[in-house]
């Protein structure tokens, strides 16, 4: 292997340059230090925002853990009522966007909400109340949104080995409990991990969910930087810091990972029953947990929806609709085709310059999306610059060339979401063992029939986690759709930023609707396919 | 004159399916507020609008970055800040035009002429009367007064309204003064400050607070979907904050020409236009704010709250003071 140490990450360069070039366009930012902005940050900003987001990180990082481990186990391994429909349903929070979620949680849980204007009507008092505008508050919704994440790769996990790791350590003497936490946990540690990243990224490039609670993170003195002080320069410089912390966290991971094997035989096993109060508490839980992260916001979207029916709707949203899902679904498909060869390059030249090329792929997705924007946005025009004045002598009369198409939407696209399709896709591969290759090898496969018939068939669940995960993570995007669209693309996402940056909420339900239910259909056709 | 005669005969020949002339505009005042203006002007001459809309900054990034080669021969943002910031940037082109002069006050548009407003947007206070009487407000800077203790509202600093609002209350008093305002603002929080004015509204409304300093529009919107009768019933007033003083704090909706504009005289054409009697009306009421045009009479909510004195410092004061606000009110403790 080690005679190839460079020829993975020479073929993985390419896919990873849609990433490394916007990042290393933020990253110049440091061409032009900023002392002035930095003291202010430094003394007025920085101590807040830096304990904020750790507390958020911490905070939503074992949120996420404390629901997605436990529905995944539940639903892959256990029978309890309403577990097929369960099994499904617990992934429709993914295609509810945070900042919605968010605002209608707000909006029903705040001093001026009707929970509380009831509690007042009725008893007079409503002080007692919890106040929803508190890092409790940013942190519980934050984990709603973004349990899915380790939901879904968790699944993945205990529906491949789950229940013969717990068979096999129960065999070895472990009581189911201990032969959970011993056994079945420490063997999906990948998938935990990967879903976790995706959360934690997330989290670090959120700024529509925390500014609904007005709760200052790293991202918005990002922001602060950039829209208010008017420094794009000492902004991008922030998010350069943001970018490394993540890789330094990235590779800390790899590295503890080691070499350890998580493979095992796929065997459909027997569930495990659940009887007595185990049974209900089980159900209870799921659908708490599905009531809070998605019917409820869903009713009230209902509603609101509802309300702006009449003037809000109309011919137009059949083309909202339309390139909404087509884009997504192109992204989706390019994004997870280009992380496959990520993960397959990773596999074939085990070397760590190749697993370093192929964790900078997947970076894009801690960045702040407009700040991402922004990082793609200026080579492509410096490109189009370039060209133009050939074009121009050559008759074209327009100004845009790649700005503005279709295909560099995607590749931007695929700059911020790699880690959504690597995350599944990587976890996916360790269930393919070195012994099972070695075998495939002796009855005579080349490399090339190797991935074909061995990998790709392996990876089908990774695969189909991400393409769901990514049609419905770009179904949401705004900040890169906005940036790199043509004239007059408008999609649902475009349809929601025009309602929400003049605060008009209820308008914006309209579209945000459309997004949860085409966002829908794909959890359903896929998780069904899946099953 | 021959080719003239030429394209508008081309141009009436191809109408119903191509215009012979664009203009293409960059915005960050939302399509359903600006589409409806577009779609009358290209009735009204033939010339067709192309918008693209995003956030300020993401706006000013991509005329940066597209440099002589941009396609946008317009701008137009939803505040004075970023339409200075722009002009600082070196991306907007001085103009001059009678017709913009005549029809906007002066205090509305760029000493430099690269930029107009198009519409007021005031920035007053609500509160509740049934904790609060009309006659114990006065001025902004009261509401620093320990009177206030445990009334106030306020929206996030990071809004850029309350950095206008603020970096111009420097220009009037410098900054020292207006520090002890804002910390003074702060230490009166009824509660953390909100994430938007239509919040804070309801919030004095519910009684959560007695008093807040919002956008009249936030108030318009709520009282437009109101039945006309309920309105005057709607438990927050609004009161015209510093009239025996300077006036109220005013931001502007505006437009400015592109520096490497393709079509700079359809560019000014498009923006005289707006700022006239007939683009006026449209362009204001949509979004329930003051026309800039002080000629034109406002949406029948609007002007049921009465005429009020406006602060006449120039709108450029606001960027050029926005930086300093922002570093204040990080000093003085407002989120």
């Amino acid at each position: 292997m080690s005679k190839h140490s460079w020829r993975g990450a020479v073929l993985a360069l390419p896919i990873a340059l849609l990433t490394l070039i916007p990042l290393l366009v933020v990253l110049a930012s440091f061409l032009h230090p900023q002392p002035e902005i930095w003291a202010h940050l430094g003394q007025y900003v920085l101590p807040d925002v830096l304990r904020n987001t750790a507390i958020l990180l911490f905070g939503v990082g074992f949120g996420v853990l404390l629901l997605g481990v436990p529905l995944a186990w539940l639903t892959a391994v256990c029978e309890f009522p309403g577990r097929r429909w369960l099994s499904w349903a617990l992934m429709l929070p993914l295609a509810m966007p945070a900042y919605v979620l968010a605002f209608v949680q707000v909006g029903l849980l705040d001093f001026t909400g009707p929970v509380q204007t009831l509690l007042r009507e009725l008893t007079g008092d409503s002080s007692w109340f919890p106040r929803i505008r508190s890092t409790g508050g940013v942190v519980l919704v934050l984990t709603l949104a973004f349990y899915p994440y380790v939901y879904l790769l968790a699944r993945n996990a205990f529906l491949t080995q789950g229940k013969r790791a717990l068979e096999a350590a129960q065999m070895l003497g472990y009581s189911r409990p201990a032969g959970f936490w011993k056994v079945a946990l420490p063997m999906a540690r990948p998938w935990l991990i990967g879903g976790l990243t995706l959360a934690l990224m997330e989290t670090l490039a959120d700024f529509g969910t925390v500014s609904v609670f007005n709760f200052d993170t790293f991202t918005t003195a990002i922001y602060k930087s950039w829209f208010s002080l008017f420094n794009l320069t000492a902004a991008s410089q922030l998010a350069s810091l943001l970018v490394l912390f993540v890789l330094v966290l990235v590779l800390v991971e790899q590295r503890a990972r080691g070499a350890r094997a998580y493979h095992g035989r796929i065997v459909a096993a027997e569930r495990i029953v659940l009887t007595g109060w185990a049974r209900p508490a089980a159900t209870l839980f799921c659908l708490a947990v599905l009531a809070m992260a998605f019917v409820i916001p869903l009713l009230q979207l209902l509603v609101w929806a509802y309300s702006v029916l009449a003037t809000d709707l109309d011919a137009r949203y059949w083309g909202f609709t339309l390139r909404s899902m087509l884009i997504s679904l192109a992204a989706a498909l390019v994004v997870s085709v280009l992380a496959l060869v990520l993960v397959l390059l990773q596999r074939h030249y085990a070397s760590r310059a190749t697993r370093l090329t192929v964790q900078l792929a997947t970076l894009g997705y801690a960045v702040p999306g407009t700040v991402l924007a922004v990082g793609v946005f200026v080579p492509i025009a410096w490109l189009d610059n370039l060209l133009l004045p050939y074009a121009h002598a050559l008759g074209y009369e327009g100004f845009q060339i790649l700005k503005g198409s279709v295909a560099v939407m995607l590749l931007a696209l695929g700059a911020r979401f790699m880690a959504v399709a690597f995350q599944p896709l990587e976890s996916a591969m360790q269930r393919v063992s070195r012994n099972q290759e070695d075998a495939a090898r002796s009855l005579g496969l080349s490399n090339r029939q190797l991935t074909w018939r061995l990998h790709l068939p392996m990876l089908r669940g990774g695969a189909l986690t991400a393409v769901l995960m990514c049609f419905v993570d770009v179904m949401k995007e705004m900040p890169i759709t906005l940036m790199t669209r043509p004239f007059g693309w408008e999609t649902l996402a475009v349809r929601v930023f025009e309602m929400t940056s003049e605060g008009m909420w209820a308008n914006a339900a309209l579209p945000s609707l459309m997004i949860v239910l085409t966002g829908l259909l794909p959890v359903i056709l896929l998780v069904r396919k899946a099953e | 004159m021959k080719r003239l005669t030429l394209s508008v005969l081309a141009m009436s020949l191809l109408a119903g399916w191509a215009h012979a002339e664009t203009v293409t505009v960059y915005s960050s005042r939302n399509e359903q507020l600006i589409k409806p203006l577009f779609d009358a002007y290209t009735k009204e001459t033939g010339v067709e609008v192309k918008v693209l809309t995003d956030k300020e900054g993401p706006l000013l990034a991509r005329l940066q970055a597209e440099g002589s080669n941009t396609p946008a021969d317009m701008l137009i943002t939803v505040d004075a800040g970023n339409l200075w910031q722009a002009s600082n940037m070196g991306l907007l082109k001085t103009f001059n035009s009678k017709v913009v002069n005549e029809n906007i006050p002066a205090h509305l548009r760029d000493p430099r002429g690269q930029w107009t407003g198009l519409s007021v947007r005031a920035r007053t206070m609500v509160y509740n009367p049934s904790l609060i009487k009309a006659e114990q407000l006065s001025t902004y800077e009261d509401l620093a007064d320990p009177k206030f203790k445990g009334k106030l509202c306020l929206r996030t600093s990071k809004k850029v309204y309350n950095q206008s609002l603020v970096g111009m209350m420097i220009a009037q008093h410098g900054e020292a003064k207006t520090e002890q305002v804002v910390r003074g603002w702060v230490a009166n929080l009824a509660t953390d400050v909100f994430a938007d004015d239509t919040k804070l509204i309801e919030a004095v409304a519910a009684g959560q607070c007695a008093v807040g300093i919002v956008n009249t529009y936030y108030l318009g919107r709520i009282l437009d979907k109101l039945p006309a009768d309920k309105r005057e019933a709607y438990p927050a007033k609004l009161f015209w904050a510093n009239q025996k003083t300077n006036g109220v704090h005013v931001n502007i909706s505006g437009a400015g020409i592109t520096r490497f504009a393709k079509n700079e005289a359809g560019a000014l054409k498009l923006i005289e236009w707006l700022s006239s009697d007939k683009a006026q009306n449209l362009y204001a009421d949509k979004d329930l704010e003051f026309p800039a045009n002080p000629k034109i009479k406002a949406d029948v909510i609007v002007s049921s709250w009465g005429p009020f004195k406006q602060n006449l410092i120039n709108m450029a004061k606001a960027g050029e003071l926005q930086g300093k606000a922002v570093q204040l009110m990080d000093r003085a403790g407002y989120k």
